[in-house]
C-alpha cells in the first residue's frame, strides 16, 4: 500500500526517468536551437557517445579502477578511523573535552589546501588521494559515531547493565548498535566524500583517474570530456550506493513501522 | 541488625541534586526501611516524591548522598548485582528480536547462545508470547513488550525485582492483566521445584489501587522535595488474589480508604506547590 505522498516504486522509478529525459532533452534541444553553445555545455549526445566509446576501447576502466581504489581505501581508513575516536570520545567526557577545539579547528581546514600538502607527502600515486578522502570521510564518520553513541538511550543502557553487562558488552550489545543508526546514516554522504577525495586529489596532481581524465580534458577545452567524466563518476557513486542502503535496510530492519 | 534475614534494609537514606542554578535539591530525606525476604512491598508518593529516586538507590543505579543500603546483609556497592528492574518506559534493546531480547540476561552472564535462546523460548511461551519470538520491539504493543521485558527480568532468575511504575503507561485492562499475570508469576516463583525462594518485590507506583491489590506493605511517601515515610500499612489481604474482584470487596475498600487518608494530604501538598512552581 503506497502512502500517497511517498508515491509507489514504479510511480517514483517514471518520475525519475521522466526528470532525466525532461532535462537532457532541454538541453539538447538548446544547443539545436543555438540557445546554448556547446563549446561551454557541449551536448548530451556528444557526451554520450563519447562515455560509450571510452568503455568500448576500454579506456576509462584503468581510470575508474584507480579512483575506485583509493575511494574505498579512503573510506574505509576513514571510517575505521572516525567511528573509533567517535566511540572513544563519546565514552570518555574527559578526552572529548581537551580534543574538542583540535577537532574542530582541523575540521574547518578546507581540504584543498591540504592536496599539495598531501602530494608532498605522498607523491603522485594512489596515496596522497587516500588521504584526501580520509580527511573528509573521517569527520562525517566521528561526528555521527559520537552523536550516535551520546544518543543511547539511557533507560536501555540502565537496563541491560541491570541485566548484568559488562562495560564491553554494553558497547557491543547497546552502542554500537545504537550508533549504527547514525553510521549508516552518513554511509552515503561518507561515500560521496570519498569519491569526492579521490577526484579532487586526482584533478590537482596525478597520471590516472576519473579526476585525471577530467583535468585532461579541461586542459584541452574538451568540455565533452569533462561532462563525460562527471557523467561516469555519477553513474559510479549511485551504482556503489545502491548495495550500500540495501546492507542498511537489512541491517536497520528493527526500525519498520 | 544485620543479620535478621532482610532481602535490603535502608538506613537513613538522603539524596540531593544539583538544580541547573547550582543548588542543592533535597529528593529524599532520612528515609529507613526493611523489606523482608520473599515480601511484596509497594512505595506510594505523589508524582515528584522520590519514589523512584529511592528505587534507583536500591538498584545501585544512584549512589545515596548519605546513609547506607544493605542487600541480605551486604552493603550496596555498585550495582545490585541481586535484583533486576522493570522500568516504566521502554527498554528493550529495540535492534533485537523479542527471544535474544529475553536471552539477554542469560547471554551476559555466559550462557551458550543455543541454551540461551531456547529458555527464552520457554519463557515467551509462559508469558503467552510464544508465536512472536522473531518479532522487533517496535512490532509489538505496549502490552506486549511490557510481558517482554517481564520475562527478560524473571528468565535471570535474581532475588529481587525492583519495579518502577511498569504498568503506568498502559490502558486500565492491560493493566490489570499484566498486574494478574505478575502475581501469577511471582506466587509461583515461591512454590514447585524449578525456583528457589519467592522473589522479593519492591513496586513504585503512584496508584494506591495498584498498590494495595498487588502488596503486603504499602508505604506512604511524602510530597517532594525531602521525601520521607509517612506512614506503613500492611495488606493482610488473602493470597492468591482475584484482583478482577478484588477491588470491590469490603476489606479492600477499607483499606483504601484508611491508607488513603494519608496520602490524600500528600497528594493535595504536591499539587500545590507544582502550580505554585508554575505560577
Amino acid at each position: 500500500m503506497p502512502d500517497t505522498r511517498t508515491g509507489s516504486r514504479a510511480a517514483v522509478a517514471a518520475w525519475q526517468g521522466g526528470v532525466a529525459v525532461a532535462i537532457v532533452a532541454l538541453w539538447q534541444w538548446g544547443v539545436y536551437a543555438r540557445w546554448l553553445d556547446p563549446f561551454f555545455v557541449s551536448r548530451p549526445s556528444d557526451i554520450a557517445a563519447r562515455v560509450v566509446a571510452w568503455i568500448v576501447s576500454g579506456a576509462i576502466w584503468k581510470h575508474l579502477f584507480i579512483t575506485l581504489e583509493e575511494a574505498i581505501i579512503g573510506l574505509t581508513a576513514g571510517a575505521v578511523l572516525g567511528i573509533g575516536l567517535g566511540f572513544v570520545l563519546a565514552r570518555s567526557p574527559f578526552a572529548a573535552r581537551v580534543c574538542d577545539p583540535y577537532i574542530k579547528m582541523l575540521n574547518a581546514v578546507p581540504r584543498v589546501v591540504l592536496a599539495p600538502l598531501f602530494l608532498l607527502w605522498f607523491g603522485l600515486g594512489i596515496w596522497s588521494k587516500v588521504a584526501l578522502a580520509v580527511t573528509l570521510v573521517f569527520f562525517v564518520m566521528f561526528f555521527n559515531t559520537y552523536q550516535g553513541v551520546r544518543d543511547a538511550n539511557p533507560v536501555v543502557i540502565d537496563n541491560a547493565r541491570m541485566l548484568g553487562a559488562s562495560e564491553r558488552q554494553l558497547v557491543r550489545h547497546v552502542l554500537v548498535p545504537s550508533a549504527l543508526v547514525w553510521i549508516f546514516s552518513s554511509l552515503q554522504t561518507s561515500l560521496g566524500f570519498a569519491m569526492v577525495g579521490a577526484v579532487v586529489g586526482e584533478y590537482l596532481g596525478s597520471a590516472s583517474g576519473l579526476g585525471y581524465v577530467i583535468s585532461q580534458a579541461e586542459g584541452t577545452f574538451d568540455t565533452t570530456g569533462v561532462f563525460a567524466g562527471m557523467v561516469v563518476l555519477g553513474l559510479v557513486v549511485v551504482a556503489v550506493s545502491l548495495p550500500v542502503s540495501r546492507l542498511e535496510r537489512w541491517l536497520l530492519r528493527w526500525k519498520v513501522q | 541488625m544485620t543479620m535478621t534475614g532482610a532481602a535490603l534494609e535502608l538506613e537513613s537514606i538522603s539524596r540531593s541534586f544539583a538544580t541547573p542554578r547550582g543548588e542543592a535539591f533535597q529528593a529524599v530525606h532520612d528515609v529507613s526501611m526493611t523489606v523482608a525476604r520473599g515480601a511484596f512491598l509497594a512505595l506510594v508518593g505523589p508524582s515528584g516524591c522520590g519514589k523512584s529516586t529511592l528505587l534507583n538507590i536500591i538498584a545501585g543505579l544512584l549512589t545515596q548522598s548519605r546513609g547506607q543500603v544493605r542487600v541480605f546483609g551486604e552493603p550496596l556497592t555498585g550495582l545490585n548485582r541481586r535484583a533486576t528492574y522493570l522500568f516504566q518506559q521502554d527498554a528493550l534493546l529495540p535492534w533485537k528480536d523479542v527471544r535474544d531480547n529475553v536471552a539477554l540476561g542469560l547471554v551476559l552472564s555466559g550462557v551458550a547462545h543455543g541454551d540461551a535462546r531456547a529458555r527464552a523460548d520457554e519463557w515467551l511461551a509462559r508469558v503467552g508470547l510464544g508465536s512472536f519470538s522473531r518479532h522487533f520491539p517496535a512490532q509489538l504493543s505496549g502490552g506486549m513488550r511490557k510481558r517482554v521485558a517481564m520475562a527478560q527480568n524473571w528468565i535471570i532468575d535474581r532475588d529481587i525485582l525492583l519495579m518502577d511504575e511498569p504498568f503506568s503507561a498502559l490502558d486500565i485492562h492491560t493493566r490489570h492483566w499484566m498486574e494478574t499475570e505478575l502475581l501469577g508469576l511471582w506466587e509461583a516463583s515461591g512454590s514447585g521445584h524449578t525456583a528457589g525462594a519467592r522473589k522479593t518485590i519492591v513496586f513504585v507506583t503512584h496508584d494506591l489501587e495498584e498498590a494495595i491489590a498487588l502488596a503486603d506493605e504499602v508505604l506512604v511517601l511524602s510530597a517532594g522535595p525531602s521525601s520521607r515515610i509517612v506512614s506503613r500499612h500492611e495488606v493482610p489481604l488473602a493470597r492468591p488474589r482475584n484482583l478482577l474482584e478484588l477491588r470491590t470487596e469490603r476489606a479492600f475498600v477499607d483499606l483504601y480508604r484508611s491508607i488513603w487518608g494519608s496520602l490524600r494530604g500528600e497528594v493535595i501538598r504536591s499539587h500545590r506547590a507544582s502550580e505554585a512552581a508554575g505560577a
